[in-house]
């Protein structure tokens, strides 16, 4: 990865299965063993991509195959797991990110990325320095309000700014700072706007 | 609030917000940033806006507030969270405020070859503003210096403003403002600061006994007085010894007018206060023709009422005229400082004094209340000294002889006597008009500009002008001044104490000011003032000067 050395802490969870400009999809290792949504994370390792956590799936691996319930003897739900080891390979968690920047020359740009990641790129969960640089400016909002498309929900940017905003050491700063950008971006859509501060005020 | 009070590590105040519309002819409209509070914005404050190519020096005319959409009126946000407020005002909410750019600066301000030379332009779109920093304004009005006094401090700013006296006593000046509004304590100022940067010689008529020894301020403090301040370039003159005495003064002339003195002009300007007609004022004219120049005021006086009816017959005039022009006259009787018998030369020693460049204050005492006596004594003593000054203004222009010491002549109450139909009969209509060429102007001090004659008001080359409410006032102040519209605005919401607007020849751009402190201890020194031991000392070491040490 070019220009950056990954962080010990820096933990791999997935890869990629399916990319394009605007956001990709990863399938975790194990089941179950997705960062929750609003989590950065960073995948590639030549032009890393960044995006953010917009939607989590648990599901069969086989779309033929729907899970039947397994549990009617069991005293609980772990106890299904444990009597069905197979459990493991036959159901999936599979996690929809939506790009908001990506890395060039050492430096990052907070936009769609020119080129998709590729097919299983390994894919990274950011832990608090790397969020903090990557939310050090927040030229990245545009790209965020405008990525509904790709399944970015107005509670996923409240989140994300809620976690980005505890990597840095004056959240509230960061919150208002974020608050007032989304103000002048959103200024004639108000209701947005307000149900977007109302989020992040809490 | 971090734009407001605080100023950068280069001197300059922090950013106030950018230019984002306006015309040379309505100002500039400027968004306020996120961080700045509308609250601390006041009209009247002063602002530079770092243009493309120039600085801007401009006015807070207006503020407002605005909004990026038009139903944040009707669905407001809830304000009630400390985030969203914070995040709302600023950004959804924000604060307009309107600027009028009035002189455009040299955009380095350490090079203002030129000077500040006024706005023929607008800033560019989002030129940043930033509140004025103390140092811009210095470059605009000037420091203190040999020619500048400080008279006040501009809106919240703690720079000294400064007023070019020179420039001051140039034309004619007036100070306005409604009564218990300060006037008194300008005038006071100006004067002092005439007196100390030498700019000029006063002569001041003082009605109210408040110029030259003790004055009252609002509340009853008792304050020093020209001649307290400055006693060996200050004389008092005094119309009425034992008034000046009571009030702990020894006059250094008590000045005396004869019958002699007194001319047929003179009862014309008092026409309107003692309510004679046209033709009354005539038959003073027919009187001088009768009993010749310097004897016609005694000799009508010290006729019985017949012969008044007699002589009514003789010199062709109405009886019941000039017996009302005979009642009239009679007044001057009443005023103790007439003298019947013999001729005095109050004039002569009033140039004496001024000549020497001693500034000299005439008390009126008990004689103040009555604007007659006032009128008709300011008029005397100015007419004689006027013509003394066209004398030697024309000496000096004929065979290059010394032009005579620039002379301001102070006068009170002017709209009873400068009034439309009068003002082209007294001399300071004439002083007004046109003797600037002479090296004399009047400072008049007044609380209802608007029944000053508009010919003189025309005329007055710097206005001073506390809280005035009334309307005609106002416009009469305001007549003739570019960006009068906004003016108004600015005027009528002075504070009714210590805040004038300042306007005119003395300074480039108008200015509120805050009017500097006087009648503490601290400000007598600070205007130069020693106090006894101080003053000891000081003339022992001109002794010591003047005729070397003494022996022993």
């Amino acid at each position: 990865m070019e220009g950056r050395v990954l962080l010990q802490s820096e933990k791999r969870f997935g890869e990629v299965v399916d990319a394009s400009t605007t956001g990709f999809s990863v399938q975790c290792y194990r089941l179950y063993d997705a960062p929750p949504v609003g989590s950065l994370v960073l995948c590639g390792e030549e032009g890393a991509v960044y995006g953010v956590v917009c939607q989590i799936e648990n599901r069969s691996m086989d779309p033929a195959r729907h899970p039947i319930p397994r549990g009617a003897d069991e005293a609980s739900e772990e106890a299904v797991y444990l009597s069905n080891p197979q459990l493991e390979r036959l159901l999936c968690t599979e996690l929809r990110c939506a790009v908001v920047g990506y890395r060039e020359d050492g430096e990052i740009r907070r936009e769609s990325s020119p080129l998709p990641p590729r097919i299983h790129s390994f894919v990274y969960l950011c832990d608090a320095p790397g969020l903090r640089e990557f939310s050090g400016a927040l030229d990245f909002l545009p790209t965020l309000i405008e990525a509904r498309g790709v399944g970015v929900r107005d509670d996923v940017i409240a989140a994300f700014l809620r976690r980005a905003s505890l990597a840095h050491e004056e959240p509230r700063q960061l919150l208002v700072d974020a608050g007032r950008e989304l103000a002048t971006l959103l200024g004639s859509d108000l209701p947005r706007l307000s149900g977007l501060l109302r989020r992040l005020a809490v | 609030m971090a734009g407001l009070d605080g100023t950068g590590s280069d001197g300059r105040a922090a950013r106030l917000g950018m230019v984002v519309s306006g015309s040379l002819s309505d100002g500039v409209e400027v968004k306020l940033d996120p961080g700045a509070s509308i609250e601390d914005v006041r009209v009247g404050r002063y602002v530079t806006v770092e243009g493309d190519r120039m600085r801007f020096f401009g006015v807070v005319t207006d503020v407002s507030l605005g909004s990026t959409d038009p139903s944040l009126r009707l669905n407001p946000p809830d304000v009630s969270d400390p985030y969203i407020a914070d995040v709302v005002s600023g950004t959804t909410a924000f604060g307009i405020v309107d600027v009028e750019p009035l002189l455009t600066l040299a955009a380095d301000p350490g090079e203002a070859i030129d000077g500040p030379q006024p706005a023929k332009t607008v800033p560019t779109h989002f030129s940043p503003v930033s509140l004025a920093s103390d140092r811009d304004v210095e470059i605009i009005f000037g420091t203190e210096d040999e020619g500048r006094f400080f008279i006040g401090n501009p809106l919240d700013m703690e720079t000294r403003l400064c007023l070019d006296m020179e420039g001051l006593v140039q034309r004619s000046a007036g100070v306005f403002g409604k009564t218990g509004t300060g006037k008194t304590f300008l005038t006071r100022l100006l004067l002092i600061g005439v007196l100390q940067r030498g700019a000029a010689v006063n002569l001041v008529f003082d009605m109210q006994n408040e110029y030259g020894w003790k004055g009252f301020s609002e509340n009853s403090r008792e304050v020093k007085g020209l001649k307290q301040l400055f006693p060996s370039k200050v004389a008092v003159f005094s119309l009425d010894e034992s008034s000046s005495r009571r009030r702990g003064l020894r006059p250094d002339y008590v000045v005396r007018i004869g019958y002699q003195e007194i001319e047929p002009e003179d009862i014309h300007v008092l026409r309107d206060l003692w309510d004679l007609s046209d033709i009354a004022v005539e038959a003073a004219f027919s009187l001088e023709r009768r009993f010749g120049a310097r004897r016609w005021l005694g000799e009508f006086l010290s006729l019985g009422r017949a012969e008044v009816l007699e002589l009514s017959d003789q010199i062709g005039v109405n009886q019941s005229t000039l017996s009302a022009l005979y009642n009239r006259l009679g007044r001057l009787r009443r005023f103790g400082f007439m003298d019947e018998e013999s001729a005095h030369d109050s004039v002569r020693q009033i140039l004496d004094y001024l000549n020497r460049g001693i500034h000299v204050v005439l008390e009126f005492g008990r004689y103040g209340s009555d604007v007659a006596a006032y009128v008709l004594v300011a008029n005397l003593l100015t007419r004689r000294i006027h013509e003394r000054y066209a004398q030697m203004a024309e000496a000096a222009l004929s065979d290059g002889a010394e032009k005579p010491r620039p002379l301001l002549i102070t006068i009170e109450e002017a709209h009873k006597y400068l009034n439309k139909g009068v003002a082209g009969h007294t001399i300071f209509g004439a002083i007004a008009r046109e003797m600037r060429k002479h090296n004399v102007t009047l400072m008049v001090v007044d609380q209802r500009p608007s029944g000053i004659d508009d010919e003189v008001m025309s005329q007055l080359g710097t206005k001073v002008t506390c809280l005035l409410d009334n309307e005609r006032d106002i416009d009469a102040v305001l007549t003739g001044v570019s960006g009068s519209r906004k003016l108004r605005g600015v005027l009528a919401r002075l504070e009714s104490k210590q805040q004038a607007l300042v306007f005119g020849h003395a300074l480039p751009m108008p200015v509120v000011v805050r009017t500097r402190e006087y009648g503490t201890a601290e400000s007598y020194r600070e205007l130069g003032w020693a106090d006894g031991d101080e003053l000891k000392a000081q003339l022992e070491r001109d002794v010591e000067e003047l005729f070397g040490p003494t022996p022993g």
